[in-house]
């Protein structure tokens, strides 16, 4: 396991061990063992089907396992599931509030249901309203929300109970990006607050922000699992991508970066078609050697920019192979919209 | 992220539940639910679909129009025909005799919405949510036919309003009617269970739809509901007299008209609703439990 560093003091708030669920001939989850210490924020990354929901959905008591254990903050996830609800909170990929209610009446309803008196229950619903910057639409039904609301309104609801752990089940898929930043920063605070969290997503980018560690599924399997940093460095982390002026010149400028042997750069691959040279990113230092290198050369560019690896990549990069179930993706989003 | 860095315990955390809900050192914590904890739950549930309806005006459109619907029809449509013949004599006699056995028919119609109801319910994370939280799975179940008790009252006091303005007597026997409607809503909340289990077994809303109009017609119409039995064909009889909405009918009418057998009907109508609801709502509970 790659998981025993030093730093290690905490008790594991999720342990998981052997966990095999499938539905008729499809094993949604694998065998997977994992462990997310107390306080931190585990991302689980990968591709719709593989089988990350189904995770949650366990963990939660909302589905049976087949076989292996789970235990959440020492709760047994089949022997002890009463117990085990009063430690978490789960936002799911839909949002988990009554559209019909308003914001207020759906965190009054829950604070009541997690046996606050009322005058506390009113008090928390306010409270999680104002810290989620909802107090104006308090009184809409959730029917009428944006989705970033709603996603905001799910989150401040999962919260009313103060959760030792909190499931966050692709918190911001089918969202556009500025919602995307606002719901984000809600987890980061969430997060700050030391809360233990495990989050599922389809994209690099958010485990990146949110998470700490990080495991990559497919088929219901860990292939890959460590600090963010470290997957990161082995996907490759950003990427440059430069587009000279003249498309014939991307092997000039691979050349060029070969030789001249920069760190990193020997990755550097050229992509014909598009006209586009693509430099797995290492350091600041060496991007900043390239942009020097190809303006010494006097290679015109129309185009510099960097991003950061897509699932595909991430995929590739460790696997070798395209994930698996990313055919289907757009199909699953609809839905989840 | 750089807001909430003064210090861990938050201004929401400051007055955590979750104190509340850990257990002390040293006590084992049965993960049980208390009496108490589970009518307050219940009450938060019901609220719920309370506000839903608040919120949703129209979906009390078929509590209000049904009775009004279905009276007019009967009494002005029928009522001349019927009443005619072996009911009695006229439209007014007939009117006393639709009456308390509508309000039977109310019973089983608005309970026979609850089933498409939840199997929408179910497709809603909501349901994920109230499943994932420290309440007994039983209690979404128990708000939800709390409801459409207090639904079945509201359509039956608009039944009997409209009962009144058509010419329904019932001579003063105030305690009967109210004994004819409590046992018609006990009656009613043992059969929302059986639509609950067939909102819950089927796939679709459709499908709960399909099956319950299947359930539902036979039982109403071979009744005594809308005409009294003595002209059906015996296989027919066999099949009306052991019919709940017969006894159910029979028994309002026994203490609303001071008509008929009392004690009979009301036995069958009580036997038939604790029946009912023993064998399906354990069978609805651990559906609902099951269901993922």
């Amino acid at each position: 396991m790659t998981r025993q560093d030093t730093t290690d003091h905490g008790r594991n708030a999720v342990e998981v061990r052997g966990l095999v669920k499938h539905f008729g001939d499809t094993r949604a989850v694998d065998g997977i063992d994992l462990d997310v210490r107390e306080g931190t924020v585990m991302g689980v990354l990968g591709p719709n089907g593989a089988g990350k929901t189904t995770l949650v959905r366990i963990l939660s008591t909302l589905l049976r396992p087949d076989a292996g254990t789970a235990t959440v903050a020492g709760y047994d996830v089949v022997r002890q599931p009463r117990q085990l609800r009063r430690t978490i909170g789960l936002t799911g990929q839909y949002a988990s509030v009554d559209e019909k209610l308003s914001g207020w009446e759906n965190l009054y309803m829950i604070g009541r249901l997690l046996d606050l008196p009322r005058p506390a229950a009113r008090k928390r619903a306010d409270d999680m309203l104002e810290r989620f910057s909802l107090t104006d639409a308090a009184k809409k039904p959730v029917m009428k929300y944006s989705g970033g609301m709603r996603r905001r309104l799910d989150l401040a609801a999962s919260m009313i109970g103060n959760p030792r752990v909190l499931f966050l089940d692709e918190p911001t898929t089918g969202l556009d990006p500025r919602t995307r930043n606002e719901v984000w920063t809600e987890i980061k605070h969430i997060v700050a607050d030391g809360n233990t969290v495990l989050l599922t997503t389809q994209y690099m980018e958010e485990a990146e922000q949110l998470a700490g560690e990080l495991v990559v599924f497919d088929q219901g399997k860990v292939i890959a699992e460590g600090r963010v940093a470290e997957l990161k460095a082995r996907v490759g982390g950003r990427t440059l991508e430069i587009r000279p002026a003249d498309r014939g010149e991307v092997h000039r400028v691979v050349g060029a970066l070969a030789q001249a042997g920069l760190d990193g750069t020997a990755g550097a691959t050229a992509d014909e078609k598009r006209g586009v040279v693509a430099v797995p990113i290492i350091s600041d230092e060496q991007l900043t050697a390239v942009v020097g290198l190809l303006a010494e050369r006097g290679i015109a560019l129309t185009d510099l920019s960097t991003h950061l690896p897509s699932l595909d990549e991430v995929f590739l990069a460790i696997t070798g192979q395209k994930a698996t179930h990313l055919a289907g993706e757009n199909e699953t989003e609809e839905v989840a919209a | 992220m750089s807001t909430t860095t003064e210090s861990p315990e938050s201004p929401v955390s400051a007055e955590s539940p979750a104190k509340d809900r850990t257990p002390p050192e040293g006590v084992a914590d049965e993960g049980r639910i208390g009496l108490r904890n589970n009518l307050r739950h219940i009450g938060a549930l019901v609220r719920r679909n309370a506000l839903q309806i608040k919120h949703d005006p129209e979906s009390m459109m078929d509590v209000l129009m049904m009775p009004i619907i279905f009276t007019l029809l009967f009494v002005y449509v029928f009522g001349g025909a019927i009443g005619g013949g072996g009911a009695g004599g006229d439209r007014d006699a007939y009117t006393n005799y639709l009456l308390p056995g509508m309000m039977a028919m109310m019973g089983l119609n608005i309970s026979m919405a609850v089933g498409t109801g939840i199997n929408e319910d179910f497709r809603k994370g909501v349901m994920d949510r109230f499943r994932s939280m420290p309440i007994a799975r039983s209690s979404v179940l128990v708000a939800k036919c709390v409801v459409e008790v207090g639904r079945m009252l509201v359509a039956i006091v608009v039944l009997l309003t409209v009962g009144f303005m058509v010419g329904l007597d019932i001579d003063g026997r105030w305690a009967g009617m109210l004994a004819g409607v409590g046992l018609t809503t006990l009656f009613g909340a043992s059969l929302v269970w059986i639509f609950m289990v067939v909102g819950l077994t089927m796939r679709t809303a459709q499908a709960v739809q399909g099956i319950s109009m299947l359930v539902m017609m036979p039982l109403q119409f071979g009744s005594s509901v809308f005409v009294p039995t003595g002209t059906m064909p015996g296989w027919l009889k066999a099949f009306t007299d052991v019919n709940p909405l017969t006894h159910v009918a029979d028994a309002s009418r026994g203490l609303m008209l001071g008509e008929g057998a009392v004690a009979a009907p009301v036995l069958w109508t009580v036997v038939w609703s604790v029946g009912l609801t023993a064998v399906t709502a354990p069978i609805a509970i651990a559906q609902f439990r099951r269901k993922t």
